[in-house]
C-alpha cells in the first residue's frame, strides 16, 4: 500500500438545475491509492454565499483552485458592490483550469443562483473547457450515470424531486464505483439561500445484489435471498 | 567574423551534469544513499476539552533504525503542535519554517496564532513543491475559534477530521480509532485511546517502534508528555557492565547531558543608560 500516492478523490459529483435553483451532490470518499484516507470528506466547497463548487480529481489541485477562486471572487464582490454571478465564478475557475492545464488534474462543477440568470450549472472538466448545462456529472463514478440521467432527468423539476434524483444517482454510482463511497452530501441553492443536507450510508437505498443489512453474520437470514435477475 | 562562445553560468533550475555519472555508478552496483525517514505512526483526536496528538519515536534509514527515540511532535505555536511523517529533514524544515512565520505573524497582529493559519502556510508550501517535499503532517491545536485537527498530505491537500492517523502505521492506528472513538472523550480516555492507537502501530508496523509521545492541548494550556509510555525497554543489558581493558585506569568521569537546560534568572532591574 502506497501512502505516498497523491491524494485523489475517486468521486461522484453531480449538479442539477431545477425550477428555482440548483442542487449539487457528491459522495465523500478520498483515497490515497487503495486506502480510504477520508471517508467523510466534503467535496462541495463554498466560493461565495450563492455559488458552490463540486471538486473531483486530485485533492490538492482542486483545493488550491477553489481557494484561489474564493479569494478572487471576494475581491470581485468588493469591487462590484454586489454578489458575484455564477457565470463569473465559473469563468474564474475555467481560466485557472485552462491556463494551468499541464499542471492540474481536476474536474469541477460550479453551481449557484444569482438574480440575473437564476440557477445555473457549469461543468469544467479536465483541460479547462467551460460548458453551461442543465445538469452536469463528473468524477469516476459518473461513467455509471450517463444512461441513468438520459432516462431520469426532466426539465422543470421541483426542489424535492431534484434532490431525490441527485441522492438516488450518487447512491447508484457508489454501489458500482469502488472509488466512490461514504455518505451523500447535497447543497441546495436558490433565491432563499443555501441548504446543506447529509444522507448517511445506512439511509441510502440498496440496489441490485446488495445485501440486506445484518447485525451479525451469525443471524439466520429470514428472507429467502436475492431474487434472480429478470431479462 | 568568428563567433565568441562564453561559458555562461546556469540560469537556474536543475543541473543535469551529474546524472550520467550517477547512472554509471548505479550500473556498477553503488547504492544511492538512503535518506532518513520517519516510518511512523502519528495520530490526533479531538476530545471534549481540546486536541490530543500522539506519535511513535522510531526514525529509520532504509532498514536500519537510526534513532530509537526521536521527537516527531513539533512545536508550531504555544497552542499548536504538529506531528510529522515522511522524510525527517522535510518535516523538521517545513514545521520550523512555518513555526517562525507564525511567530512573526503573532508579532504583527498581536494575537494568538490560529490553527487554520498554520494549515494554509503549510499547504501552500507543500503544493508549490508538488509533493517533492515529502512531509505528511497531523496538525492540531486550540485557538479562539475552538479545537481543530487537520491532516496535510505531501501534495498539499488537507482534510479536517475529528480523528486522524498518518504514516506507515496509519492503518493499524486507524483500526483502533474506528472501533473505539466516540465524541466527548474525557482527557484520560483520550490519552488512553491515543496510546492504544500508537502501540498498535508500534507493534504491527515495521516502520514504527520504540516509545509513545503524547501532547495534550486545551484552551490556554498544553502538556507535552514526552515518552509517556515506554513499551520497549532495553531488557538485554549485560550484567557485567562495561569495563575498560586491563591496563586502563579511569582518572575522571564527567557526564554531559545532551540537551542543555537553560535557566532564566529573573533580572533585578532593567538596564539604564
Amino acid at each position: 500500500m502506497d501512502t505516498d500516492a497523491p491524494h485523489s478523490m475517486g468521486t461522484t459529483i453531480i449538479g442539477v438545475t431545477y425550477n428555482g435553483g440548483v442542487v449539487l451532490g457528491a459522495d465523500s470518499r478520498t483515497s490515497t491509492g487503495v486506502y480510504v484516507a477520508n471517508r467523510a470528506s466534503d467535496k462541495i466547497t463554498q466560493l461565495t454565499d450563492n455559488v458552490y463548487v463540486c471538486r473531483s480529481g486530485s485533492a490538492a489541485d482542486s483545493q488550491i483552485v477553489s481557494d484561489y477562486v474564493r479569494y478572487f471572487l471576494h475581491q470581485h464582490t468588493i469591487q462590484l458592490g454586489q454578489p458575484a454571478t455564477v457565470k463569473v465564478a465559473a469563468n474564474l475557475v475555467r481560466l485557472l483550469a485552462y491556463n494551468n492545464k499541464n499542471l492540474l488534474q481536476t474536474g469541477l462543477i460550479v453551481g449557484g443562483w444569482d438574480k440575473y440568470e437564476g440557477g445555473k450549472i457549469y461543468g469544467i472538466p479536465l483541460g479547462g473547457t467551460i460548458i453551461e448545462q442543465p445538469f452536469a456529472i463528473g468524477g469516476s463514478g459518473s461513467s455509471y450515470l450517463y444512461g441513468f440521467f438520459d432516462q431520469a432527468w426532466k426539465e422543470g423539476m421541483t426542489k424535492d424531486e431534484a434532490e431525490q434524483l441527485v441522492v438516488k444517482a450518487v447512491s447508484l454510482a457508489i454501489a458500482r464505483d469502488g472509488a466512490s463511497g461514504g455518505v451523500v452530501r447535497t447543497v441546495i441553492i436558490n433565491s432563499e439561500g443555501v441548504t446543506r443536507n447529509f444522507y448517511p450510508g445506512d439511509k441510502l437505498p440498496l440496489w441490485h445484489e446488495e445485501l440486506e443489512p445484518q447485525f451479525s453474520l451469525l443471524d439466520i437470514p429470514s428472507s429467502p435471498g436475492p431474487e434472480p435477475m429478470n431479462i | 567574423m568568428s563567433k565568441l562562445e562564453f561559458d555562461v553560468p546556469a540560469k537556474g533550475g536543475f543541473s543535469f551534469d551529474l546524472c550520467k555519472r550517477n547512472e554509471m555508478l548505479m550500473k556498477k552496483g553503488v547504492q544511492p544513499p538512503s535518506y532518513r525517514k520517519t516510518g511512523t505512526t502519528i495520530v490526533g483526536l479531538i476530545f471534549q476539552d481540546g486536541v490530543i496528538l500522539g506519535a511513535d519515536t522510531r526514525a529509520t534509514e532504509g532498514p536500519i533504525v537510526c534513532d530509537k527515540n526521536c521527537e516527531k511532535i513539533h512545536y508550531m505555536a504555544p497552542n499548536i503542535y504538529c506531528c510529522g511523517a515522511g522524510t525527517a529533514a522535510d518535516t523538521e524544515a517545513v514545521t520550523d519554517m512555518v513555526s517562525s512565520q507564525l511567530q512573526l505573524h503573532r508579532h504583527h497582529t498581536g494575537r494568538e496564532s490560529r490553527v487554520i493559519t498554520a494549515l494554509t502556510l503549510l499547504k501552500s508550501h507543500l503544493f508549490n513543491y508538488q509533493g517533492y517535499v515529502q512531509a505528511a503532517l497531523v496538525l492540531g491545536g486550540v485557538d479562539v475559534t475552538g479545537p481543530h485537527l487537520h491532516t496535510i498530505y505531501p501534495h498539499g491537500s488537507t482534510d479536517t477530521l475529528p480523528f486522524a492517523t498518518m504514516g506507515s502505521g496509519s492503518l493499524a492506528a486507524m483500526a483502533v480509532f474506528e472501533s473505539k472513538y466516540h465524541e466527548g472523550l474525557t482527557r484520560d480516555e483520550g490519552i488512553k485511546l491515543v496510546t492504544e492507537a500508537i502501540c498498535s502501530g508500534i507493534f504491527n508496523d515495521l516502520g514504527s517502534g520504540s516509545n509513545v509521545d503524547v501532547c495534550v492541548i486545551t484552551k490556554g494550556h498544553k502538556e507535552y508528555l514526552r515518552n509517556h509510555l515506554l513499551p520497549n525497554p532495553r531488557s538485554y543489558v549485560s550484567a557485567k557492565g562495561f569495563s575498560f581493558s586491563k591496563k586502563t585506569e579511569v582518572l575522571l568521569t564527567k557526564v554531559t547531558p545532551l540537551k542543555e537546560k537553560v535557566e532564566i534568572i529573573q533580572s533585578g532591574e532593567a538596564m539604564e543608560e
